[in-house]
């Protein structure tokens, strides 16, 4: 029957992109559970809409109703979370003279306490372009903002990973 | 050299973003600039920062099962002989290509609203049951739920506690049908649940009780003073029929105690 070619496509095309999904939802959430609902979640959309989908980059279609189930998840249970401002504040303590950043193993984790801080926005926009490699273009597509605005989100996400990553723990210049 | 404005190229050199031209820039300027230089190679260091598994979360081998069989499930209580929403939105797709012969097409292939509906709430009634997301809201204190949906839909659903009538509230949640955010409130009748959906009806008349099956699933849907409800249930149609009498009746109560 048609409808189970449907369901057998959606299968083929679609779930092999469950990891980039899951990964998505579980930083824009920030925990395994609601991670894996919201995921579910988003499956079950866009098997719904997939009779709509017109073909393309079905990684980046699946990853825009993910990140809009992550935001309808956010407006309901973390309203808070999506009213958090970027503190410029926090680049006051950089200088002019920008230092080289210098990874250890044990900064991989500091990486991921300072974007799991970034204000939501700014975190999709670090995850859609660092741990999925798209382009400006299909980011902004995704996160429904004109590629100025995902470029000028990225500027400032990467300042503050820099920032974080030249510091020593107590917060003082290297 | 001045690096006002550089920023934007640097990244999207880092990127791999810019044409031919911007590269050539991009190189230009970097030769001549060691502040630039130093920015772009610290570009590339977060950039190695970001590789390797570490920050990547892998879904976890249960929720690929719970979504692969989620899936199935709903792909088959969505699936029915003749024409799906899915074919109905490929129809209307060819239409704008082929407009007159499309017409027909789409005119023979249109399920009726309530047919598009019916598939819709089964849909609803299934998803509820498998994803874990029955209840935004669980309670069985009808003042409790009620208000809950507050500043959460543009209209307020009524919410009836049926429980001496055997139908105890369970709870409610957002869901949604017809193209509009409706209001969903969970029934139970011993191991059976009901899916009780609510919204207000575009026209004010009232409509009797009209029974449907799909997928095994009864369903009664009826219209009352502006708002429309279609229930659904697995329990046997006549102990639906029951539900529905009872919120019928409970409600008209309240229609009499109002006008008094």
């Amino acid at each position: 029957m048609r409808e189970q070619s449907d369901v057998a496509r959606f299968e083929q095309a679609v779930l092999p992109h469950m990891d980039a999904a899951y990964n998505l939802a579980r930083w824009l959430t920030r925990n395994d559970a609601d991670a894996a609902d919201v995921t579910q979640e988003a499956f079950l959309r866009a098997l719904k809409f997939f009779g709509g989908f017109r073909g393309g980059d079905t990684r980046a279609w699946l990853l825009t109703i993910v990140r809009n189930t992550c935001y309808t998840w956010l407006r309901r249970n973390r309203v808070n979370e999506l009213a958090t401002p970027f503190d410029e504040e926090a680049h006051s303590g950089e200088s002019d003279d920008p230092e080289t950043i210098l990874l250890e193993g044990a900064d991989r984790e500091m990486l991921r306490q300072a974007l799991e801080a970034l204000p939501v926005e700014f975190r999709e926009v670090m995850i859609l372009r660092e741990l999925e490699g798209l382009s400006y273009k299909k980011i902004a597509g995704i996160a429904d903002v004109p590629v100025g605005t995902v470029m000028s989100r990225l500027a400032r996400a990467r300042k503050r990973l820099r920032l974080v990553l030249t510091s020593d723990p107590e917060g003082g210049r290297k | 050299m001045s690096c006002e404005g550089m920023q934007n190229l640097i990244q999207g050199y880092a990127d791999g973003e810019l044409d031919l031209l911007g590269n050539l820039r991009a190189e230009e300027h970097l030769k001549d600039c060691a502040v630039c230089a130093r920015d772009l190679q610290n570009h590339q260091a977060l950039r190695l920062a970001f590789t390797g598994e570490s920050l990547y979360f892998n879904a976890p081998p249960t929720l690929r099962g719970r979504i692969r069989s989620a899936v199935r499930a709903s792909g088959n209580a969505e699936a029915r002989p003749g024409s799906s929403s899915w074919r109905w939105m490929a129809a209307a797709a060819s239409f704008a290509l082929v407009a007159i012969a499309g017409w027909s097409l789409l005119l023979r292939s249109r399920p009726s609203r309530d047919e598009l509906l019916a598939q819709e709430i089964v849909a609803g009634h299934v998803r509820s049951m498998m994803a874990g997301h029955l209840t935004d809201v669980a309670s069985s204190n009808q003042h409790a739920v009620k208000p809950w949906f507050d500043g959460r839909l543009d209209f307020a659903p009524p919410v009836e506690d049926l429980a001496p009538r055997g139908f105890p509230l369970v709870g409610g949640r957002l869901d949604y049908a017809g193209g509009r955010p409706v209001a969903a409130l969970v029934y139970q009748r011993r191991q059976h649940l009901i899916n009780l959906f609510v919204w207000p009806s575009a026209d004010e008349s009232d409509d009797r009780n009209r029974m449907v099956v799909r997928q095994g699933y009864d369903l009664i849907h009826w219209s009352r003073a502006g708002m429309v409800y279609w229930a659904v249930s697995d329990l046997n149609l006549n102990e639906l029929q029951k539900f529905a009498q009872a919120l019928q009746n409970s409600a008209s109560r309240d229609d009499r105690r109002l006008k008094r």
